[in-house]
């Protein structure tokens, strides 16, 4: 590699990171991608297309007990946990391969190592804990991501207390589990082992799981997962683990300050993550890092000339498409573009447990809080046609107007498919879409989006199938 | 499927216009944005711009036909890869239908159906019947007037009252987004640009506004004007103004300007060369006397026509144009109320304007400017005593009037003007 001068230099090749240094190909910079694992990040390797990959299989076991009313039978379902494993080890590389083509194809030059900032627009790239090689380049993105977040005295150890991590890659299903978090990685693979068939107790610390989602889809997640047996502990916390033989003793401060001592036999770890800013040179070259994320702009500046960031480095929603329209919109900034900055109001979130949730915008709390006065139109799985046909029967689809000038404040949906259905609401948030525009937009039958229809009509009084 | 091009309506009140030119011959390409005909209406020419992308496979209505009705068919545009015969089949179909297909794609300026019974005329003479007004409050903006705006900043602009033109848009493509509009309403509705202090306005062109700018920049690029001033004494006319109304109701009144216009027509009829406009390569002798009085509205000017003005006695001239300047105020002025004037008058006496000189109306030759009729020093005898003067501007066309000829028709008006009674001789 004779190179080592760039007009844009990307730590860290995750969703963030090779999405900017292709959007910098593109508009005629010299790019160089210095990624000190996988190319396609955690996204890629450890994050949501693996566990995509698991919930297939796990889904697919959950199908396969419901055959029968299709007058379908099968025989017993044994569950290979290697080959389900294999399986997105599959997936995943297959995509990381992809990545490293598109990158090829575009130019950009990718360099194993783990890089650090070295100081007037140098990099320094580390193999094996030596030193490599020194690059310099005009502009540094910072994408080096984020990482599981411990709790103390809970420490992950690999064995017996998880990360997402060495929950990917399970040698047998845990016959009882418990899960420390309730947002999306908890919930994940809460539902992915419980449709295994694990005992999964769930531990949140606030009041109801999926904190972030709108109240009334968390209540109705809480409702869905009790039935199909989950055990859901919230306003609870947990106060130690301990090893007991080959299990694990987990000490619970329940709700009416008694507590419970579960034996389990893993407990995964998922009360959010934090920031990977240690060891990349931030503090000596004057980045400002705010608890454990880097402090940006709008456009990934960072205040410090040359030196940018993006992605979960710089702070919640930590969400790969966040990334990468974070990278494109700081590499655009760069090229003297007038690109606007990512507005988080517009970036949906998905959870791609059993039933699936998904959401964008402002919760009906969120929008009173705001100050909006709201009309909030619901619309049930029960009342669609193509969820009863495909026996998905339980589902809400909740929409958040403002009462004044008709703008979608969010949506909230719980159900099959719903991540699927979410970016329907990304255009309207993004095109700034009245519900006029909803109502007038003709949704397929039979379709689930219909609901997404019916939802806006019933905020409106207007609803036909309710 | 062919795409049908009508008629557009370039206002609420439009109901049937002249197809000026094609600027695209049958057969061209034509992209979206395309101009592809100009239209003129009674109070404007507009570019009619292509809305789909095609072929203009045929044009229905010929250069310089008038009277057509707005929404009537008047070409039709073939898609790549479409069959020229198609075309065909689609006029065909115009034949045979009173209301159109739903499946045939209408301009977007022509939204609304031709009403049941219209047949979208091929030949537009005898003009159709007039299609009725919209029942949309807002019918939608001709093409290249329209502001890209979100729907949400649409309706919160209609909310506050902001007017979107006003506002930059700082969405995708210039698009007004919803942080525009808060934007604007922080500063108090003002405009949104970093100077909006300091930035000028920006006044989209009314149609009226257009026709002004492109016939004022005609007359005075085209036109050699020349320039005749005289003062008259307007004792005279004061006085027999004051016995017309003596016995007169307020609103039956005659003004001065009624009797200017009168004196005005009486002197073209004894100078008629005045009466004259340039036709290119010969002089146009009107032979009749119709003159234009100016009307200014609240966004321009309008110049409605008392016919045969020299036949006319003074109340009854003053009755047209009290009628006619209340039409052109509510902007019910018909065509033929303000086409076909020999020469104009403009007073601007009322607003204290001593003297100007004003621009020729074309086709017309000529133009007198009235000034103020208000007490100036005369010199009676010897003496210098006050009386009332009136300032009377000529602007003529010297390819058609020569200054002499300019300078015997304002000695005839002043002489009427001075000694009203001459009129009867």
């Amino acid at each position: 590699m004779a190179r080592t001068e760039y007009d844009l230099a990307v730590i860290g090749g995750g969703p963030g990171g090779y999405v900017a240094a292709i959007r910098a190909a593109q508009l005629g910079m010299r790019a160089v991608v210095v990624e000190r694992e996988h190319l396609g990040g955690i996204c890629l390797n450890w994050g949501c297309i693996p566990t995509k990959a698991l919930l297939r299989s796990s889904e697919l076991r959950h199908l396969l007990a419901e055959v029968d009313v299709h007058g379908l039978s099968v025989g017993r379902v044994s569950v290979d946990v290697e080959k389900l494993v294999a399986r997105s080890r599959t997936v995943a590389s297959q995509l990381t391969r992809g990545v490293a083509h598109l990158l090829k194809k575009h130019k950009v030059d990718v360099i194993e190592g783990t890089g650090s900032l070295a100081g007037d627009g140098r990099i320094r790239v580390m193999q094996d804990g030596k030193d490599e090689m020194l690059l310099s380049a005009a502009h540094t993105v910072v994408a080096t991501g984020a990482r599981a977040r411990a709790l103390p005295g809970i420490e992950p150890d690999g064995k017996g207390i998880w990360t997402y991590r060495e929950a990917l890659l399970p040698d047998a299903v845990p016959k009882r589990l418990l899960v420390i978090g309730s947002g999306a990685i908890g919930m994940e693979f809460a539902s992915f082992f419980h449709d295994l068939g694990s005992e999964v107790t769930v531990v949140e610390v606030q009041d109801r799981i999926l904190p972030n989602e709108d109240a009334e889809i968390s209540v109705f997640a809480e409702k869905t997962f009790a039935a199909q047996g989950m055990r859901l502990l919230t306003n609870s916390t947990v106060r130690s683990v301990r090893s007991r033989g080959r299990a694990l003793a987990v000490t619970v401060e329940l709700p009416d300050q008694t507590s419970d001592t579960l034996s389990v036999s893993k407990v995964i770890l998922a009360v959010g993550i934090t920031g990977n800013v240690e060891g990349i040179g931030l503090e000596e070259a004057g980045v400002k890092v705010d608890r454990g994320h880097i402090s940006t702009d709008p456009m990934g500046g960072t205040g410090v000339p040359g030196i940018h960031a993006i992605g979960d480095v710089t702070g919640p929603p930590w969400l790969a498409h966040k990334a990468s329209h974070e990278g494109i919109a700081c590499v655009e900034g760069i090229a003297g573009m007038e690109p606007h900055a990512p507005d988080t109001s517009r970036i949906p979130a998905c959870t791609y447990c059993r039933p699936q949730v998904a959401s964008i915008g402002l919760t009906e709390a969120g929008a009173v809080a705001a100050g909006h006065e709201v009309k909030v139109g619901r619309f049930p799985f029960l009342g669609n046609g193509k969820a009863i046909a495909l026996g998905e029967p339980e589902g809400l689809v909740k929409t958040v107007f403002d009462a004044g000038t008709g703008e979608l404040l969010g949506a909230h949906m719980i159900g099959a498919e719903v991540t699927e259905l979410i970016q329907g609401f990304a255009i309207a948030r993004t095109m700034e879409a009245t519900e006029i525009d909803l109502m007038h937009t003709v949704f397929p039958h039979p379709t689930l989006s219909e609901m997404m229809h019916e939802s806006t009509l019933q905020a409106f009084g207007r609803a036909i199938h309710i | 499927m062919p795409t049908l091009i009508r008629m557009p309506a370039l206002s609420p009140t439009m109901t049937e216009g002249t197809l000026a030119r094609w600027l695209k011959n049958e057969g061209d390409g034509v992209e979206p944005g395309d101009v592809i005909a100009e239209i003129e209406t009674d109070k404007a020419t507009m570019e009619v711009e292509a809305v789909d992308e095609g072929t203009l496979g045929k044009i229905l209505v010929a250069d310089g036909t008038e009277g057509v009705a707005v929404n009537s068919v008047i070409a039709v545009l073939v898609g790549e890869g479409e069959d020229p015969q198609s075309v065909e089949a689609a006029t065909a179909e115009l034949g045979d239908t009173a209301a159109p297909k739903p499946s045939s794609t209408p301009q977007p300026s022509a939204e609304k159906p031709a009403p049941p019974g219209e047949t979208p005329a091929q030949a537009p003479s005898p003009p159709p019947a007039p299609v009725p007004e919209p029942a949309a409050p807002a019918p939608p903006s001709p093409p290249g007037n329209r502001v890209s705006a979100s729907p949400l900043a649409r309706r919160m602009a209609a909310q506050a009252g902001l007017e979107l033109a006003s506002i930059r848009g700082s969405g995708p493509h210039g698009r007004i987004v919803k942080a525009d509009i808060d934007r604007a309403l922080q500063m108090g509705g003002a405009p949104v640009t970093d100077e909006a202090e300091a930035a000028p306005e920006r006044i989209e062109l009314t149609n009226v506004r257009k026709v002004i700018a492109t016939r004022l920049l005609e007359a005075k690029q085209t036109i050699p004007h020349f320039y005749l001033e005289t003062d008259a004494e307007a004792g005279a006319l004061l006085d027999l103004r004051r016995r017309i109304n003596a016995d007169l109701e307020r609103e039956q009144r005659v003004t001065v300007n009624d009797l200017v216009v009168k004196a005005a027509a009486m002197a073209l009829r004894r100078v008629p060369e005045v009466n004259s406009a340039w036709g290119g390569d010969h002089i146009v002798r009107h032979r009749a006397v119709h003159v234009a009085v100016a009307v200014a509205v609240d966004d321009g000017l309008f110049t409605p026509v008392v016919r045969n003005t020299d036949r006319k006695g003074v109340r009854e001239i003053a009755g047209e144009i009290r009628s006619l300047v209340q039409k052109t105020r509510a902007g019910k002025l018909m065509p033929e109320e303000y086409q076909g004037g020999t020469f104009s008058v403009s007073n601007l006496g009322m607003y204290g304007i001593g003297a100007f000189a004003a621009v020729i109306n074309p086709p017309q030759g000529g133009i007198l400017a009235v000034g103020a009729a208000a007490e100036r020093p005369v010199v009676r005898d010897g003496v210098i005593a006050a009386a009332p003067v009136m300032t009377l501007t000529l602007s003529g066309d010297h390819r058609v009037i020569d200054g002499a000829v300019g300078a015997r028709w304002l000695a005839e008006l002043r002489q009427l003007i001075e000694f009203p009674a001459l009129m009867l001789a």
